[in-house]
Order: C-alpha cells, then structure tokens, then sequence
C-alpha cells in the first residue's frame, strides 16, 4: 500500500532499513531532510546505528571511510558544495575500493549562487571512481537506495545515488517502503573481506610508487565496469523480490520503428514520457534513460540506438568551453558505429530552471532540424543578456529566430 | 487531471498546505504529487507550492503553470505580480481574506473565509492552512473532507489534531457545497 511520503523522509527510511551501522552527514540543501529524518530514526531508538555529526562534508566523507574500512555499513548524502569539498576524500574512498553509499541531492554549483536543481554536482566528481546511479522518481530512489548497498557489497565500490533536489527531495507522492523482511533477504549482513582488524594488520591508503600506481587504476578501471553485471543483477533481483525494476543500466521505452531518440538522465525523464504521450503529432520517439553514468553502459547505449538517426540528449549540466558532458559521451561510445545516429546535445533546467513538457516538443523539433549545431543550451534566452553577451552562435535554433527578430 | 497553486508566505505552512492536499488525495487512491515552488524559504517572504493530482497516475514533475485553482493565505499577496498568473479563465480563486476581494484582474469564480481568525479561534495559532483546504474541498468536491481528517491525522496526535479537526468541520461548513464541482481533464494537463 503506497503512503505519501516526502522523498527525502521515504529515502530516509529505505536507508534504515538498510540496517546501516555509522551514518555521518553535514546538512546542506535540498540534503538536509534525509539526514534530519535519520537523525530522528537513531534519536528515537528505531535505528541502532552510530550517527555521527560533524563539522563538515570533508569530515563526514572521511568518517565513512574510516567506518568502511573498518567493515561498516556507512551511509552518508550531501549535494552541491558539500560534493565538491568531499571530493577529495571520494576519491580516496573509491581508490580505496570501499563499499559504503551516498545519496547526492543534486543541486546546482556557485557560482553564481544557485540552492536549486541540475546535475553539476555529481557531474563534477564523475572521475571520482565511485558507481553513479539516476533516479526518476522516488518510488526509483527508494529501490535504487536498496540495490545500492547490495551493489557496493558485492562490487567493494562505493555508490552514489543521485535524486534530482527539490523535484525528488522535497516532492511528497505515493511511495511504496518495502517491508524489513524484504530488504534483509536481498540484502545480507556485510562481511567486508579487507576489513580493518587488529587481529589480521594491514595498511590502507599507503604511499605508492609508480611501480604499481598504474596497476591500481588498471584494476579499479576494470572492478567499475565490470560492476555493470552486479548493478543489473540488483535490479533483477530486486524486481523478483517486489515487482519493480528500473532498467538496470538503462532504461529503453518506444517504439522499435522510432527515427528519433530522447536520451535524459534523472527526474526529467518522466515529464519527457508525458510529452510524448501528449504530442500525438509528432513522429515516434524512442525514450533512452540513463541509470547508470559510471559504469557508462556503451554496450547497451548502442543497442538502444539501433535504428535511430537522431539521437537527441538532454541533460542539467555541462562543461563550460567543451559541451555537455552526457552528450560527449555519448558521442564517444557511439563514434565509428555504422549506421549511427547524429547525436545532439542539450542542457536544459540548470540551477532549478523548470523544465516544462513543451522541451520535449523542441528537443523532437531540433531532431529534426539537420545540420544545425552539436551542442546548446537548449532554454536559455540570450535577449536577456547584454549584446556582447548573447553568443548568437551558441544559441540553440528556437532561441537564435528569437534574437533575429528582437534586432 | 487537477493542478493547484497555493500561495504564501514563508512560515504560514504553504508547503505543508500541499502536503495535506495531496496526502488526502494519495489516501483516496489519486495519484498526487505536491511540491514547492522555487524561490527563497525566509519567513514572510512570499512563497509557492504545487498539488497535480489524477485518478490515473501520470509522470511529469513540472512546475503547474496552468493551475485550475489558486489557494492564497494571504490577500495582500493578490498585489503581488505573478500570482495570478496562469490561472485558467474558468479557474477558481481561494482566499484568506474576510471578505471577498474585488478587482478587474480576479478571476469571476472566487471565495474568501477569513481562515487566520478561524484558526486563531480553535487552534490559538495563525495558521490559515488546514481552513483553506478544508472550505476548497467543500467548493469543488474533489475529494470528502474526512479526506483531509485522514491527512492530518498522520501528521498530528492529541489535542492539536481534535482541534484541528473541530476547525476542518467548522470551516468545511461555511462554502457552497460543489460549487465548484469540475470534471477531470486529462492527463497532459490541456
């Protein structure tokens, strides 16, 4: 039976049932709810769980690190600013090989000041080496919550789970919270093999030359992708337990026939499939949802593009002087492919800007525009901007007819 | 498929006015989803909230740009440029007000309670929300009142949620009832 559940208080609850032995966090927005409603959960004696507050993101990151290490199940989440001053410990917990999970409330980064939605923040620690999972909607970060620590134990990788903020944080809906009897089946007691024990000394995070720094990367390279196989294999075994599942690496909905495709990432996805449903007119549109970013599923990208022409990408971040970072990607797992689609790439709904059903209209109406640009920012309104601030050429094609007759 | 818009200011519950909305429609099996506007969360600063609910579940997680109803806590903020806006010509307008607003710009269908003085009366406290939601499901009937009862429920215990009961039955008397009454559009909202 669902419940109206906000997200972060059903994300909350899904890591508790998680059983988790050291939660450490700093609040920061749109975080602050999911470890507020943990704090709570401990404070009121329903989780039995070391939660320990401290003085910043660098510090909880570090606290979990050293709470893996020593075999744990740690959790952490932070969003924004809190991602980046963790990052240097995110790497450090990846390279370490440490399975623990964080909840990342994506959010925008400064400057300028934004507390509001896109996907920078997660984006800008992509190279960190930990697994990086997208959610649509609650009901999918409650379940991919779950999956997540099956994931880390069983890889010995760390998780990020990315739910957009404020659209899923601070969205109350129906969720269902699966019953503690589910979760301990699919999810065993953690016996985390490396584990800290005075009993067995060994040292971790030491010095390494380059003798063998380049077999360590090697190594991680390989345990990420491979970890392609066990995020499938949650996603599996979590549908068999409870009847959903969420796509595994990537989520594929429309028709075989489509010409174009509509790749997005997180909680824009559903509002794309509205559209669709919505937009009887226009020609079919093969949906293509990226769960997982790291690993990047190239294998079964290429497979979901099959047929295509066009494959247009839409994403909430994107690199300053190169493009979209997704789209790069994109680009990249399908270049030298034949027959390929012509990849083209949009960020919209930076730093919370609403990103209505009628994108899925330009975006179908950019696909079908050939020879226009490779990237743009597709919802940007340059007639805002002073004159030599404008970049006519960046603009994407709806906004540049507007520039021409605003001249 | 029904869009609502509630209006007001940081600290008088806006979002929690959202919350009861759609957990008392998600309590009768609609899907529902309510959400915040985004804008600064400082007390007295003029906030916004969304409900979009459906007897069929649907997935966008927009923004509600044309809502059928708009819900306002507080009357001065009908000054405030933005608030109307959207609104659907046949769309309804709720409110806090002790009597019923006038202007060339308000939509033809509109209702005032004075929902702060009724709360201040049962519950000794301004708070303006549960009145509104209670008179709004009167108005259009979208669901029962023992609906929002449920939604508060879970939310409060003791003698806060009797009063807060007394004030929904109260306040759920004062409207016409179903005068409002609208048929569902479908799901893309048009």
């Amino acid at each position: 039976m669902p419940q109206a559940l906000e997200g972060s208080q059903a994300i909350a609850r899904a890591v508790a049932l998680c059983r988790p032995q050291v939660v450490s966090a700093y609040p920061i927005t749109p975080q602050t709810h999911i470890v507020e409603n943990l704090a709570r959960l401990v404070a009121d004696g329903a989780l039995a769980c070391e939660f320990v507050s401290v003085e910043s993101e660098h510090s909880a990151a570090s606290v979990v690190l050293g709470a893996a290490a020593a075999g744990a199940r740690a959790y952490t989440a932070s969003a924004s600013q809190g991602i980046l001053l963790m990052s240097e410990v995110l790497y450090n917990i990846a390279g370490l090989r440490l399975p623990l999970v964080l909840t990342c409330a994506n959010r925008a980064l400064s400057a300028p000041l934004s507390i509001w939605n896109d996907q920078q923040d997660s984006m800008a620690v992509r190279d960190a080496g930990w697994i990086q999972l997208y959610c649509a909607g609650n009901q999918e970060a409650v379940d991919t919550t779950i999956q997540a620590f099956r994931i880390a134990q069983d890889t010995e990788l760390p998780v990020m789970v990315c739910v957009d903020g404020f659209t899923l944080t601070h969205t109350l809906e129906p969720i269902e919270i699966p019953d503690q009897a589910a979760v301990d089946a699919f999810l065993p007691p953690l016996h985390f093999a490396r584990a800290l024990d005075p009993a067995r000394p060994l040292s971790l995070g030491t010095l390494v030359s380059p003798e063998w720094f380049t077999e360590a990367r090697h190594s991680q390279h390989g345990a990420l992708l491979a970890a392609a196989a066990d995020i499938e294999a949650a996603d599996r075994d979590w549908a068999a337990a409870t009847g959903r599942a969420w796509g595994g690496l990537l989520e594929v909905d429309g028709p075989q026939d489509a010409r174009i495709g509509l790749l997005t990432l997180g909680s824009i996805s559903g509002t794309m499939a509205d559209a669709r449903a919505a937009s009887p007119d226009l020609p079919p549109v093969r949906l293509l949802r990226l769960r997982a970013f790291r690993p990047f599923p190239a294998a079964a990208l290429q497979a979901a593009c099959a047929g295509l022409e066009t494959l247009v990408v839409l994403e909430r971040a994107l690199s300053p002087g190169g493009e979209g970072i997704v789209t790069a990607e994109v680009r990249a797992a399908l270049y030298g492919r034949e027959p390929a689609p012509a990849v083209r790439g949009f960020a919209v709904g930076l730093g919370g800007r609403d990103v209505p059903m009628a994108i899925y209209r330009r975006a179908v109406e950019a696909a079908l525009a050939p020879g226009e640009g490779t990237f743009a920012i597709l919802d940007v309104d340059p007639r805002r901007l002073p004159a030599e601030d404008r970049y006519p050429d960046l603009a994407p094609p709806a906004a540049r007819g507007a520039e021409e007759e605003a001249t | 498929m029904i869009e609502v818009r509630i209006h007001g200011r940081g600290g008088q519950g806006n979002v929690a006015a959202a919350y009861l909305l759609a957990a008392a429609a998600i309590g009768e099996g609609w899907h529902a989803l309510a959400f915040p506007a985004f804008g600064a969360e400082r007390r007295g600063a003029p906030v916004a909230a969304f409900v979009r609910m459906d007897r069929r579940a649907f997935r966008r997680r927009d923004q509600v740009a044309r809502p059928h109803f708009l819900i306002v806590q507080d009357a001065a903020l009908l000054h405030v440029p933005g608030v109307l806006a959207g609104l659907r010509p046949e769309g309804g307008l709720l409110v806090n007000a002790a009597r019923e607003p006038a202007g060339a710009d308000l939509p033809p269908k509109r209702f005032a309670v004075p929902a702060t003085r009724l709360a201040q009366e049962h519950l000794g406290r301004p708070v303006p929300n549960t009145v509104l939601l209670a008179v709004f499901l009167t108005l259009t009937g979208l669901l029962p009142v023992a609906a929002l009862e449920r939604a508060v429920a879970a939310r409060f215990r003791g003698p806060v949620l009797e009063a807060n009961k007394a004030l929904i039955a109260a306040a759920a008397k004062l409207p016409p009832p179903g005068a409002w009454a609208v048929e569902e559009t479908d799901a893309a909202g048009a």
